[in-house]
């Protein structure tokens, strides 16, 4: 029997728990100094110790432990004086070592929190999500299946594996339990991913990108009943690549376990698979028993003890905390709710700020961004920093603009020839000729012109029509390249054939 | 010529005498005549040995600054990678794997333009003590070919003692470098944990092993270990610290006013009488040099051998795991329709011997879920312990000493079927293992009941292996004096010997 | 008297990904009593309050500046493989899921 939401909050309340890795954007790998570039030839990116050959040894990234720490710091956690690493025993062919070195009962970072706000039925609510552990560890290679039906795993008739991800560092953040969210329980986990990603962004340590897989999200759900403390049996859903999977694997998790407690049957604790397509998640391997993991100390790497000062001087280089930054932001910008959150979506915020502070006004500053260079970029298929424009160039667009210098239209050549890699926005101006017609006399021979063109619309303006202008003024800006200022055109057009030009 | 010291094949290059090629040549010729009953290489190579022999000939015709050990010929353990030369660490598991890469190790010898002859029998992945555990056949003890040269490094060991290299690299985990030199009745040290890059060591347990140098003299054994110790950032367990001045140490050779500890707990109940004698007449000889004899007691020494075959196998049963069928070496049972860990399972079932196995296995056991702390938990403990008792002992001694093996060399398939009789072998080695430390063995004599090689053990504190070449060096030369010559020089002939 | 059966020898190959025959089970459970008695002997000591060295060295923070240093060539990375295609390593099929 398919049960709603509703049935299922108003009889259950659900515990969460959640464990997002995130792949560190360091140079080189956690332990060697291939390149973690994404999107490389297969194999190109291995050395003896990525590919685990025999003898070779791993050498810890110091970024990464910096990274983690800024990251233990931005959750409010402690960082520990002495931790260490741990091997994770267990086979699989795309972990080349057949154990991931991790961390286990030392982690570096741990007792932290996180606030995250969502609107409720009784207006803007706080949660705190407490964070048991920070820690590192790497990535495994990736495996392609090969025949059977669907690519998946099942059915394949064999794999082929590229080992370019194997080795590249991961943090895991693992929250403590999380009750108290009720029929907030999805929104509240989303909420708390999109914070962290912003937290992450923020302290420039990943490029969490979700949909890349650099940062992924397992979610833990059990249900128990309203007013018992009696905790339920959990699932883990992996698998959850977007802050939208986030909600619904949540929010099916908690239905599904209902109907089944409903039943009278048992949850099964199992890692299941949230499937994008349906929204729906599917059983994983359930063993007969526990893996056994038999975790020990590394002994290949030797103890990581940050001293107190280093620590002290990571806390002071953390950047503002996003939730803050943005609530300054939309005050200072006067943004309207809906734009803010485009420009959070288009992961606009630094760039806007930037160009804002060169001078330029915030409004006009992210509709550039987010608007015409966003289109190229998206057209180029890459990410607006990889442009050539930068925020010192809108800013002087901006500038040139409301000079009177150029017109909108003018503009966007303007930034078509900065992002072309012709030069500055003045340079462009120069090399290409660019520049606003306002010579009356020029402009008024083009609207002669046109009118003596186009009879017809002339006659139906000078008869008061005013909505046929458009064409007319469309025609002297053809006729002028583009160069001439549209609303003087219009003035000057509207005042020749006898209408009131406002 | 090849019955020669390192050091005196080294001056014979500097004054011209001879070449590096013509040095190679030989040894080449003599490992062509006896290796077929010594059975010391798994590969040799002779072709890019000739080559190396001829750039440093060049180099040394060029004028260029060449260091002592330029020339010389070596034998290699095959724990150790070597770009496109087969390394199998003994093991089926490995049989014609050729590493795109070196070990640091390695890298080192050719820096130094040592002549790599070829790679030792060993042990598979050092497991064991009489090299009777190589996928590929025992070798063979050059002063009895029923007996095995002990293990793991057996290879390297009885090349060195049938002057089929001048030198040669071990490992020693838990005294597979000493175990082997005292059998063959040659030099052998294992340095301080941390002295020689572990980069491209096969790792059996990574927390134990370490790289060392065997040679027929203390000073041949001190060139070597020169070269091959130094910080490595390959390595992240490495100490950063300037090498120790061993071959200095190893040419003074003084021991006046040194105070030499006796172990209590490592002679006495299961060692040969003939090692005991032995033994007890080096420390007279040190004693008359001068040294003050003290005995220092390590009662936690008698839980070593216990802790050892805790850690490594857990250890091992982790470092081993990357034999999987699925990047390199053996792959097998792939039958129509087998799954990876079908076939995972198929290879590492025939690619890993008996003993392998055995200690994978007694590792898997010691790290699960609910032995962890009874098991590797209290071996760590007793680690500890070992490690305080040194600490202790190294107040009232400079160096220590013991018997290097309680028994001399014993006869292939002695001990094979009885893996706790075999542990034992190790019992005077092991605790140097344990807390890190360096050890020597140098040969004493031959017991008297079967005329066989004894090693006396010298044990220094972290980062002072100076001291065993100081303390070697002296009771050598005494020695020297006395045999009139090297005890090697005693061995059987094997062949008409050049 | 340590002991470990034959059915807890067949977890732990099964556990250590070695595929044992039924002698191999056997011969193996047989030696178990002793070895296990003999490291146990760690047991012995009262060891409460005592450390645990995992290393012997006291080193900390050992790391390594974040460098891109060359990476093997494939030909080199793939040089071993058992089997190979479109410059991956070629395994059989994967049976269970990842981690």
């Amino acid at each position: 029997m398919a049960l709603s939401y509703d049935d299922v909050i108003a009889k259950y309340e659900p515990v969460l728990g959640l464990e997002v890795h995130v792949e560190l954007n360091t140079e080189s790998k956690m332990f060697c100094s291939c390149s973690t570039t994404f999107g490389g030839e297969p194999n190109t990116q291995t050395c003896p110790v990525c590919l685990a050959l025999p003898g070779a040894l791993p050498v810890v990234n110091a970024k990464a432990i910096e990274s983690t720490i800024k990251i233990g710091l931005a959750l409010n956690c402690q960082i520990a004086p002495h931790s260490r690493f741990a091997r994770k025993n267990y086979f699989y062919p795309d972990m080349p070592k057949n154990f991931q070195i991790s961390q286990y009962d030392e982690p570096i970072c741990f007792d932290g929190f996180v606030d995250v706000e969502i609107d409720t039925d009784e207006g803007a609510k706080q949660f705190r999500i407490e964070i048991e552990r920070v820690h590192m560890e790497e990535d495994t290679g990736k495996s392609l299946h090969v025949g059977g039906a669907t690519g998946r795993i099942h059915g394949a008739e064999y794999s082929l594996l590229d080992y370019n991800r194997a080795g590249i560092p991961l943090v895991e953040i693992v929250t403590k339990i999380v009750p108290g969210t009720g029929k907030y329980a999805p929104e509240v986990a989303k909420a708390y991913v999109a914070e962290l990603r912003d937290i992450l962004r923020g302290l420039k340590v990943s490029d969490v990108k979700m949909e890349q897989g650099s940062l992924r999200c397992d979610a833990n759900v059990s249900l128990r009943l309203i007013g018992s403390d009696v905790l339920g049996t959990r699932s883990e859903t992996k698998n959850v690549n977007s802050l939208r999977s986030v909600e619904r694997a949540i929010r099916g998790e908690m239905i599904r376990h209902a109907e089944l407690l409903n039943e009278g049957k048992k949850v099964k604790q199992e890692t299941r698979h949230f499937q994008e397509d349906t929204g729906l998640t599917r059983s994983g391997r359930s063993k007969e028993q526990a893996e056994d993991y038999r975790y020990f100390p590394e002994p290949d790497l030797v103890p990581v003890a940050p001293a107190a000062a280093w620590i002290e001087e990571l806390r002071a280089q953390q950047p503002e905390r996003p939730s803050i930054r943005r609530k300054r932001l939309k005050e200072q910008w006067a943004v309207p709710d809906k734009e803010m959150a485009a420009m959070i979506n288009a992961d606009v915020l630094d760039i806007v700020e930037e160009t804002v502070l060169l001078g330029a006004d915030p409004t006009k500053a992210r509709t550039w961004w987010l608007g015409e260079i966003s289109r190229i970029a998206n057209e180029k298929e890459v990410a607006l920093t990889e442009l050539t424009i930068a925020p010192k160039d809108v800013a002087e667009i901006v500038a040139l603009v409301a000079a009177g210098e150029l017109t909108d239209k003018l503009a966007r050549q303007v930034v078509e020839g900065v992002i072309a890699g012709e030069g500055t926005p003045s340079q462009v101006v120069a090399k290409r000729g660019i520049k606003v017609v306002n010579d009356d006399r020029a402009l008024m021979a083009a609207i002669e012109k046109v009118c003596a063109d186009q009879v017809e619309t002339a006659d139906k303006v000078r008869n008061g029509h005013v909505p046929a202008a458009g064409a007319l003024i469309g025609a002297v800006m053809k006729e002028t390249k583009g160069q001439a200022d549209a609303a003087r055109v219009r003035e000057l057009l509207l005042g020749h054939l006898g209408q009131p030009s406002n | 010529m090849i019955k020669n010291t390192a050091a005196q094949m080294s001056a014979a290059l500097e004054k011209g005498e001879t070449t590096s090629v013509e040095l190679t040549k030989l040894h080449l010729d003599r490992i062509a005549e006896v290796d077929p009953k010594v059975k010391a290489f798994l590969h040799v190579d002779g072709e890019s040995a000739l080559k190396q022999a001829a750039a440093v000939d060049a180099d040394r015709a060029s004028g260029k600054k060449l260091g002592p050990l330029a020339g010389i010929p070596l034998a290699l353990k095959d724990v150790l990678a070597q770009e496109g030369v087969p390394t199998t660490a003994g093991s089926k598991i490995l049989q014609d794997w050729k590493p795109p890469y070196d070990s640091t190790v390695v890298a080192k010898l050719k820096a130094a333009g040592v002549v790599i002859l070829g790679k030792t029998n060993m042990d598979e992945f050092a497991m064991g003590s009489s090299t009777e555990n190589s996928g590929y056949g025992p070798t063979f003890n050059p002063w009895d070919l029923t007996r095995t040269p002990g293990g793991s490094s057996g290879g390297s060991a009885a090349a060195v003692s049938a002057f089929e290299a001048p030198i040669a690299i071990g490992s020693d985990t838990g005294g597979s470098i000493r175990q082997p030199a005292a059998l063959t009745g040659i030099v052998g040290v294992r340095p301080t944990y941390g002295a020689v890059s572990r980069y491209g060591l096969i790792a059996y347990s990574s927390s134990l092993d370490q790289a060392g140098p065997f040679g027929r003299t203390v000073l041949d054994t001190a060139l070597l270990h020169e070269v091959i110790a130094g910080h490595d950032p390959k390595d992240a367990t490495s100490l950063n610290a300037p090498v120790p001045a061993v071959v200095a140490a190893a040419k003074s050779g003084d021991v006046k006013g040194l105070k030499i500890g006796v172990i209590k707990q490592l002679q006495g109940d299961g060692y040969q009488t003939g090692v005991l004698a032995r033994f007890n007449e080096s420390l007279d000889i040190l004693a008359s040099l001068g040294a003050e004899i003290v005995q220092v007691d390590c009662p936690s020494f008698e839980y070593a051998l216990a802790a050892y075959y805790l850690i490594a196998p857990s250890e091992c049963s982790s470092n081993l795991a990357r034999f999987d069928a699925m990047r390199y070496g053996l792959r097998t049972g792939e039958a129509d329709g087998a799954s990876a860990e079908t076939v995972m399972n198929a290879t590492r079932e025939a690619g890993f011997g008996r003993e392998v196995k055995r200690r994978i296995i007694l590792g898997t056991y010691a790290l699960s879920s609910g032995y962890y702390d009874a098991y590797y938990g209290s071996a760590q403990k007793i680690r500890t312990l070992i490690i305080e008792d040194y600490k202790k002992a190294f107040t009232q001694a400079d160096v220590l000493v013991s018997p290097t093996s309680p028994i001399t060399a014993f006869k292939i398939g002695e001990k094979s079927e009885d893996p706790i009789a075999m542990y034992l072998a190790d019992v005077a080695t092991i605790p140097v293992n344990l807390a890190g430390i360096c050890g020597m063995s140098l040969p004493a004599g031959l017991a008297d009941e079967d005329n066989l090689p004894v090693g006396f053990q010298i044990m220094a504190p972290a980062m002072q292996d100076q001291r065993l070449y100081q303390v070697g060096a002296a009771l050598e030369a005494a020695l020297v004096s006395k045999w009139g010559g090297h005890l090697i020089s005693k061995a059987p002939a094997l062949g008409g010997a050049k | 008297m340590s002991s470990l059966s034959r059915d807890e020898v067949a977890k732990l190959a099964a556990l250590a990904r070695i595929e044992m025959s039924e002698a191999e089970l056997i011969n193996l459970s047989s030696q178990f009593g002793s070895i296990l008695d003999a490291v146990a002997r760690v047991q012995e000591l009262n060891l409460e309050g005592v450390k645990a060295t995992s290393h012997p060295q006291p080193l900390e923070n050992i790391f390594r500046e974040d460098v891109v240093l060359p990476s093997l060539t494939p030909d080199q990375a793939l040089s071993g493989a058992p089997a190979q295609e479109d410059q991956r390593f070629r395994v059989p099929q994967i049976l269970g899921e990842a981690e």
